[in-house]
């Protein structure tokens, strides 16, 4: 992953009550649990088969795949500009 | 001097240029030399900004917002109770005070005391009334139509001429002087306060506003009238001057006779050259401006306490004209913690 | 890695951003609805299927008592009379027959389904702007009431009349100015232009038809009690005229219906369950407003009160199962679940109560409720702060007794079962879901094609 897009994430504030201080834009999101996981492994530059695996080490699911949630989540976080456009696993 | 040592609660900390009237309040109560309680504020929204002022609060509890229902305000004042010694409110909001009412007797239940009007009493004062309560009382009025939809908006622009005062049932009111100014008025006050809409003659004359306190029998225990002398944009007063008309307190007095009215109250009274005193609307509650009647030694918040616990509030001397306020904007410099500790916890401490 | 693992959320994120209410502001109180008058959910969809309508004859007996307590205490001389188009299914009309109610109809069709209901012409009010001809027949021959709606059917009811030698007593509709509510005028003769006044003379010239009653409707959804005060002050000054002035006797008043139910309008700003009058403040105005009557005759004439909505809404409930979870690309999220407008025309109107049919749990988020149709309006909820559902996951909307199983239409997909609970707790079907069979029963292809 490149070093911009790293820091950048690292500068991100992320508390335990899952609330995030972005301090490039000032915007403030909520997220949850697996949501601030996701995004710890994010920072540490984890792909996304590191995170599944991390995930069900992690919580309790059934879900048989759980792609589609890191993707969404993924998503997500473009859209709040917390990753840029063009990042990819 | 009294002193006295309660946990109140009170609401409006949208200290906005629009203000909610919560922080003149609170600044009332800690103006009185007896004040030895503490002050919990409640609030609507995270970045209301009373919510950051340390100095007035000692601490602060998001609540459910009025749309959301009484049982949920209900459950929320419960835990606060629970984590508090709340043994008092005073709701500060036009859009808050019914739910509040309803949830009377069950607050009073869990030891949480209110002064406030009966659900019969706020009913008769709602602007869609107003040509009752002031044959009632023998005020005059403005012509006043109530619309519900575009259509009777059209008819209703053929009955009162232009200028004419388009309100929100709760809040928001323009002055508009054509069918396009109306139609768009209408439509941004439905799309915030809801129906109906009030539609009220524009009548020219000087404005004045008169702050009481009614002791539930028929008296009032205290009141005070102002002039504003400065609006914003919005039409709200940025500053205002005491004024001691007796007409004014009079008509306060006749107000509280006729509804047996009970707790604090805004009447909003126009006066034309020709002597002629227009009741305008009462507002159910303490207006953003209450932190004058400090200064005219009319501390109507404390009286207000004072009968929600039931202590006789002490006679208050006739107010003094010539007190003014003038209003001012100020930041509050916070860390970003604290708008986290708001926004994830709910509620914030600072004592 | 023995410690206990944390349940899985699918990992979220909303912005926060001004004018948006956080968690605690919007902190409903969303409790979950296991059952319905004692019947598991769960249960209920595995007999009879998803989407479902549920109706409970316990809130609709129980609703139709305390009105008519009301109004025992402080007007004895009254008579309900069942809304047909509120809620025409049988088994809804013979509740309310059992009730005591009479059945007030605004059609034809309405007309002889009321018949072959087994009510009687003398407990049926036929109401309506569009009477036809032999519905008009139907009931004079019967002994029906009618209230006239408007000039023209004065005189086809006179025709009738005349054709069939009688001299029927009638009903004519008023329509008021009131302070605090629009003027519904459509419907029936203005009082406050002198039209009322000129029916009733117009009607006594005539000599071929008797004035007996009053008939109004104010409005509908209407909160503000104190509108029935103005328009019962109004009706009763006018049968007071009509008596003084030109010696008629007002039998009968009927003040139509209107009551709202605890539904949230759109419009409406504070819930309904905390705005809405209840029953008693609307008798009390109405029996306010019936004072002007004193002095007027000895003879009170009979009140009747044609609520329909207010007695059935809360009654009724839609089940339903959620088939997908989606993002929009704002990054809300979306639910789309088995039944949409076409069941439920109400939700254009309301901001319908909607609560999961099992616990749950996770973080609420801003959610849009979405139907089932191809189509850009079917939304039940645009915007509801919400836990998290899986697909499966089974919703019960309440307060969806009124206007929607007569208003619903086949669209796209067939109309579900719709059950009734009785006060015993015995669950029956009242109206069987559609098969394609029904449908296509009635649709013929011309043998050119």
């Amino acid at each position: 992953m490149d070093m911009a897009l790293l820091n950048r994430l690292k500068d991100i504030a992320i508390s335990d009550s899952g609330f995030i201080f972005d301090p490039y834009s000032g915007a403030t999101f909520n997220t949850n649990e697996t949501g601030r996981f996701i995004l710890q492994l994010l920072k540490e530059g984890n792909g996304i088969d590191a995170i599944q695996s991390e995930i069900r080490n992690h919580f309790k699911t059934s879900e048989e795949d759980l792609r589609s949630d890191i993707y969404e989540f993924i998503n997500l976080l473009k859209e709040a500009q917390l990753l840029p456009k063009n990042f990819k696993f | 001097m009294d002193r006295f040592e309660w946990t109140i609660g009170v609401t409006g900390l949208n200290a906005t240029d629009n203000p909610g009237p919560g922080i003149s309040v609170i600044r009332s109560l800690r103006a009185h030399p007896g004040f030895n309680g503490k002050i919990i504020g409640l609030a609507y929204h995270y970045l209301d900004p009373g919510l950051y002022a340390s100095d007035l609060i000692d601490s602060a509890y998001l609540i459910p917002l009025p749309s959301e229902g009484v049982q949920s305000l209900r459950q929320r004042l419960e835990y606060i109770k629970t984590v508090t010694d709340l043994s008092m409110l005073i709701p500060t909001l036009d859009s808050e005070m019914s739910g509040f009412i309803s949830l009377e007797p069950e607050l009073r239940e869990i030891g949480i005391r209110m002064f406030l009007p009966t659900q019969q009493q706020y009913d008769i004062r709602s602007k869609i009334r107003l040509a009752e309560i002031c044959e009632k009382t023998g005020f005059d009025y403005p012509q006043t139509r109530i619309v519900s939809d575009i259509e009777s908006l059209f008819q209703v622009s053929a009955e009162i001429s232009f200028p004419y005062m388009l309100k929100g049932i709760f809040y928001g009111a323009s002055l508009v002087k054509t069918m396009d100014e109306a139609s768009m008025a209408f439509h941004r006050t439905v799309a915030q306060w809801g129906l109906p809409v009030i539609i009220q003659e524009f009548l020219i004359g000087e404005e004045y506003d008169v702050l009481a306190v009614g002791d539930g029998k028929g008296e009032i225990v205290g009141g005070l009238s102002m002039k504003k002398t400065s609006l914003t944009d919005k039409g709200k007063g940025w500053a205002g001057v005491v004024v001691n008309n007796p007409k004014f307190l009079t008509m306060a007095e006749t107000f509280c006779q006729v509804t047996k009215w009970r707790g604090p109250f805004e009447m909003e009274i126009l006066k034309t050259k020709d002597e002629r005193y227009f009741l305008i609307e009462i507002n159910p509650r303490f207006p953003a401006w209450t932190y004058l009647c400090v200064g005219a030694d009319q501390n109507l918040p404390v009286a207000v306490a004072q009968l929600a616990m039931g202590v006789k509030p002490q006679s208050l001397p006739e107010s003094k004209a010539g007190t003014m306020f003038v209003r001012i904007s100020l930041e509050q410099v916070v860390k970003i913690d604290r708008l986290e500790e708001i926004i994830s916890k709910g509620e914030i401490h600072y004592r | 890695m023995d410690q206990p693992k944390t349940p899985y959320e699918k990992p979220i994120l909303v912005k926060y951003q001004n004018g948006w209410s956080d968690k605690f502001g919007r902190l409903q109180a969303i409790t979950p609805m296991t059952h319905i008058d004692g019947q598991p959910v769960q249960d209920l969809v595995e007999k009879y299927g998803s989407p479902l309508f549920v109706f409970s004859e316990r809130t609709m007996v129980s609703k139709c008592r305390e009105l008519k307590e009301l109004l025992a205490l402080r007007y004895p001389k009254f008579q309900l009379a069942w809304s047909y188009k509120t809620n025409y299914l049988n088994a809804v009309c013979k509740v309310f027959d059992r009730e005591g109610s009479w059945a007030e109809v605004v059609s034809e069709f309405e007309f002889e389904k009321a018949l072959r209901l087994g009510i009687p012409f003398s407990r049926i009010i036929l109401n309506g702007p569009c009477k036809t001809e032999s519905v008009i027949e139907k009931a004079l021959k019967g002994g029906a009431r009618i209230h006239i709606d408007h000039f023209d059917e004065l005189s086809l009811l006179e025709k009738v009349a005349d054709r069939l030698g009688i001299r029927p007593e009638v009903g004519i509709r008023v329509n008021f100015s009131l302070s605090s509510i629009p003027n519904w005028d459509r419907f029936g003769f203005n009082f406050e232009n002198g039209q009322a006044l000129s029916a009733v003379k117009r009607l006594v010239i005539g000599k071929r038809l008797t004035l007996s009653g009053l008939h109004c409707h104010i409005g509908t959804f209407v909160l503000d009690p104190s509108a029935y005060r103005e328009a019962t002050a109004k009706i009763a000054l006018f049968a007071k005229q009509l008596h003084d002035e030109m010696g008629l006797s007002i039998k009968w008043i009927d003040l139509g219906g209107g009551f709202a139910s605890t539904n949230t309008l759109h419009s409406q700003y504070l819930p309904g369950n905390q705005v809405t009058p209840s029953f008693s403040q609307y008798v009390e105005a109405i029996t306010e407003g019936l004072e002007n009557l004193n002095g007027s005759s000895s003879e009170f004439p009979l009140l009747f009160l044609e609520t329909g909505r207010a007695l059935i809404d809360e009654a009724g409930y839609l089940i339903t199962t959620v088939q997908a979870n989606k993002r929009l690309s704002d990054g809300r999220r979306a639910v789309v679940v088995d039944t949409g407008i076409h069941h439920l025309i109400t939700s254009l109107w309301y901001r319908h109560e909607i609560v999961p049919a099992q616990e749950f749990g996770g973080t609420f988020e801003p959610t849009a409720i979405f139907g089932p149709l191809c189509m850009n309006l079917d939304v039940i909820r645009a915007n509801i702060l919400y836990p998290p559902l899986k697909t499966g996951d089974r919703l019960v909307i309440k307060t969806v007794g009124a206007y929607n199983v007569t208003q619903w239409m086949q669209f796209i997909t067939l109309r579900p079962n719709v059950v009734m609970i009785s006060r015993n707790g015995q669950c029956d079907i009242i109206r069987h879901q559609e098969t394609l069979d029904h449908l296509t029963a009635l649709e013929e292809v011309p043998p050119w094609i």
